[in-house]
């Protein structure tokens, strides 16, 4: 009988390859590979006009991650069918954080799906923006005294428009998308510089209630 | 109904009965009887659903009473065998072998009160919680205010009033 | 019969490569030689439950291990109502099941009456029943056509959400909330009907009635969705009673189990309905969608029924003391009630305080999600994982609460 251990997938074994410019690359297939160079701010760097033009655009076609995490999560349904059609707007969700703009926190977070939003958030691309629904983002709401949730969504990412109620209804939700919209045309929604530039502050608070911290500080 | 208890208070050493509906009795036993007594129900009376196993902390009496409830599907009846089990070591014997859905009762169990179940499977795993460092969060003693206050940042200016004085004051304050 | 047979015979794979047991019956899983892969579905969700994560092992594309997480949504609700009255509990413990919360509502406000010997008045009684079966339609009008939605047919979800956004709109109009209504409060109800509430709510269920039609044809009588569906995720009938299988699940098993004829509460005695019991047992992911087909049709039957046969006006709130300190006798009690995915249960302990000692709940996804789906993931397919998942209707609000 073949041994188990024996027994090595070749496609999975580690080797070596040639990359574009003649250099040696050698790849382990079964390790992760990721960047963990810390976040940079970033300054516009075009003129004025193009830079506007650029805002327009990323207003037009905000691309939510789909990743519902409370009890808010139950009006995105209606948001994304045809009574409130929020495609409508350009709004869209998509499956990865690698294709979104737009992270929904919606409604309390616990200490448990936090370290997952946190994760998820670091690894969309710049320019992202944070959205947080229903008085729980914004001040614990019914759980404040809760162990387990956590009180304020802003000090652990920066949050760039928030929607209030218990839970926001569709329609103020749109609501919401619209005032985001005016703020990225407006070139005021910065959440991500902000997250580069306190980025010790927002790791100290993370890693204060996060207690086995078991990813890497930064990554994506 | 009647005959069933009077069955169980032949072969178990039974401390207490209380009827609550005529479909649910709650019956004290002993520590060591309480598994005995729920396989008792389970095979020779039919109860063959477990509901639930779930505890109250008593802490002014120095016990958790841990309950079994166990339903009919002939009688419609629900009998929930109750125990009382010392708080400081809390310890019980594990019921996953009757049903297999009792594992999970007693995975929550022993993270939010601490009872142990020696011989549970995959007991010792977190369920609900990640990485918690604290007395078990659902323990009396444990103030769950306190402990947001001081990990969570609590937003500067949010009131919480007692709603019996609060609604006198503001609506009937010369009463 | 030879038909079936044959189509088995062509699934079956050489397993020799596949993990053995060891003596004692333990899967040998070595993830180090590379023929496994761990893949973490969720918790991001899949489907429309809520945030849950299963932990897969895979051999190729078939499952061999499977764990269930569940913690993401985790609020510690049974600890802060030891610093609630039982009054203030009211408004928090509608959140425990987010689509389907006046079941919550019935069974904290049972187990208070019948703690504390409150008599509720009839006309309550029948608005109580109407506002619960309301909430099983709409929760089925989003969970029935997701079933479809698992393997890619999303268009019935859309259809469903917007019906369900309908019923949502006479909540609203009833209750002023479309999601958390605490409409059936301790002693009674809320408030009475507003004027034309039945012919809209009649009108409603005329929608309803069409979309069932609809429904059937683009999803129960889809090829891909039998072909995917008969005998995927099959539940033997000999584990309900070892899982604690409730409701929809264990009806599609061939077991009738509804706690409405079972223990009848509220006024479910007068009423004349059958549930839906799939006498063959067939108990796959198809059967069970259609059991669900038919707890919607008779729903629809059923809240006509309720109208038809309720008293015009009536008492709403039966005579409870002052609620701001109402203080409960010691005692413990459990309360059941049938929610759209089965037995759904309170355990309630009071001791003679303002506040609750403790409050418990029992839902059905706790077992169902748990145990039977970690046991019903083991040799399925990785496309069929949320499927699965799906069709046992998990919500796993109310398995962390
Ligand atoms: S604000 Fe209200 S609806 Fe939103 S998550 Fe909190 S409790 Fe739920």
């Amino acid at each position: 009988m073949e041994d188990k251990k024996t027994f090595i997938d070749p496609d999975l074994t580690k080797r070596t390859v040639i990359g574009p410019n003649g250099e040696d690359i050698t790849v382990d297939p079964i390790q992760d590979y990721f960047c963990d160079a810390l976040p940079k701010k970033h300054e516009p760097k075009r003129a004025k006009i193009f830079e506007n033009f650029f805002n327009w655009a990323r207003a037009e076609s905000i691309w939510v991650l789909g990743f519902g995490t409370g009890c808010g999560s139950i009006e995105l349904y209606p948001l994304l069918t045809p009574r409130f059609d929020a495609y409508r707007f350009g709004v869209q969700m998509r499956p990865t954080p690698r294709q979104a703009n737009l992270m929904i926190i919606s409604g309390y977070l616990s200490v448990k799906t936090l370290k997952r939003a946190i994760r998820s958030y670091e690894q969309m691309q710049n320019p992202k923006f944070v959205m947080a629904l229903g008085s729980c983002t914004i001040n614990g709401g019914m759980y404040f005294d809760s162990y387990n949730t956590i009180n304020r969504l802003d000090k652990y990412m920066p949050v760039d428009v928030y929607v209030a109620g218990c839970m926001p209804r569709p329609e103020a939700i749109l609501a919401g998308f619209e005032a985001l919209k005016k703020r990225i045309k407006a070139g005021k929604a910065e959440g991500a510089n902000l997250y580069a530039e306190n980025f010790e502050t927002y790791k100290a608070n993370q890693k204060k209630i996060i207690r086995d911290w078991n990813m890497p500080d930064y990554n994506w | 109904m009647e005959k069933i208890i009077q069955h169980l208070q032949g072969a178990f050493d039974v401390k207490a009965v209380k009827k609550q509906r005529n479909d649910l009795y709650f019956v004290t036993v002993g520590k060591d009887q309480a598994i005995p007594a729920v396989t008792y129900l389970r095979d020779a009376e039919g109860f063959s659903h477990l509901v639930m196993i779930t505890v109250a902390d008593w802490m002014e009496k120095g016990v958790f009473e841990l309950n079994y409830i166990v339903h009919n599907y002939q009688l419609h009846a629900d009998i929930s065998i109750c125990t009382n089990i010392d708080r400081e070591e809390a310890t019980m014997h594990s019921a996953h072998h009757l049903w297999e859905q009792a594992w999970t009762y007693q995975r929550e169990l022993k993270e939010m009160y601490g009872i142990e179940f020696p011989g549970s499977p995959r007991v010792d795993e977190s369920f609900n919680l990640e990485g918690w460092d604290n007395i078990p969060p659902m323990r009396r003693e444990f103030d769950t205010l306190k402990y947001a206050n001081e990990t969570f940042f609590p937003r500067p200016g949010r009131v919480s009033h007692d709603p019996a004085t609060y609604m006198k004051q503001k609506l009937y304050p010369n009463e | 019969m030879s038909n079936s047979n044959n189509h088995k015979l062509l699934i079956k794979t050489d397993r020799s490569s596949y993990p053995q047991p060891d003596e004692s019956g333990k899967l040998q899983v070595d993830l180090d030689s590379g023929k496994y892969v761990k893949v973490w579905h969720g918790p991001n969700h899949p489907g429309v439950t809520g945030n849950m994560s299963l932990e897969l092992t895979l051999c190729g594309d078939e499952v061999v291990e499977a764990k269930t997480h569940v913690g993401y949504l985790h609020r510690g609700f049974e600890k802060i109502f030891e610093r609630r009255t039982w009054m203030q509990c009211f408004p928090t413990v509608v959140r425990m099941c987010v689509p389907e919360p006046d079941s919550n509502e019935y069974n904290l406000a049972a187990s208070m009456e019948e703690l504390s010997n409150v008599e509720v008045p009839e006309y309550a009684q029948w608005m109580r029943t109407l506002v619960l079966e309301m909430a099983r339609i709409s929760n089925l009008l989003r969970l029935l056509p997701a079933h479809g939605g698992t393997m890619g047919l999303g268009l019935g979800v859309q259809w469903g959400v917007y019906l369900r956004d309908l019923i949502l709109d006479r909540f609203e109009e009833l209750t002023g909330a479309r999601i958390y209504h605490m409409y059936i409060i301790p002693g009674g109800v809320r408030g009475k009907m507003p004027d034309g509430f039945k012919k809209r709510l009649i009108s409603n269920l005329d929608d309803i009635d069409d979309f069932l039609i609809r429904l059937k044809r683009l999803v129960i009588d889809n090829a891909v969705f039998k072909k995917r569906s008969i005998g995927t995720g099959y539940i033997n009938p000999s584990w309900v009673d070892k899982y604690g299988i409730v409701g929809p699940n264990a009806r599609a098993a061939g077991y009738k189990r509804d706690v409405r004829k079972d223990n009848p509460y509220l006024i479910y005695d007068q009423l004349d309905f059958e549930p839906y019991v799939d006498n063959e047992a067939a108990s796959d992911i198809f059967s069970r969608t259609w059991v669900r087909f038919m707890d919607l049709k008779y729903g629809v039957e059923m809240i006509r029924q309720i109208l038809d046969k309720m008293p015009n006006d009536g008492e709403i709130l039966g005579k409870i003391p002052n609620a701001l300190n109402w203080k409960i006798p010691t005692g413990q009690t459990y309360v059941r009630s049938e929610s759209s995915r089965g037995e759904y249960g309170f355990f309630a302990v009071a001791d003679g305080s303002e506040y609750p000692r403790r409050i418990n709940l029992r839902g059905p996804s706790y077992t169902h999600a748990i145990a039977l789906l970690e046991k019903l993931l083991v040799n399925a397919n990785i496309s069929d994982v949320s499927a699965i998942m799906v069709s046992l209707a998990t919500c796993p609000p109310e398995i962390e609460r």
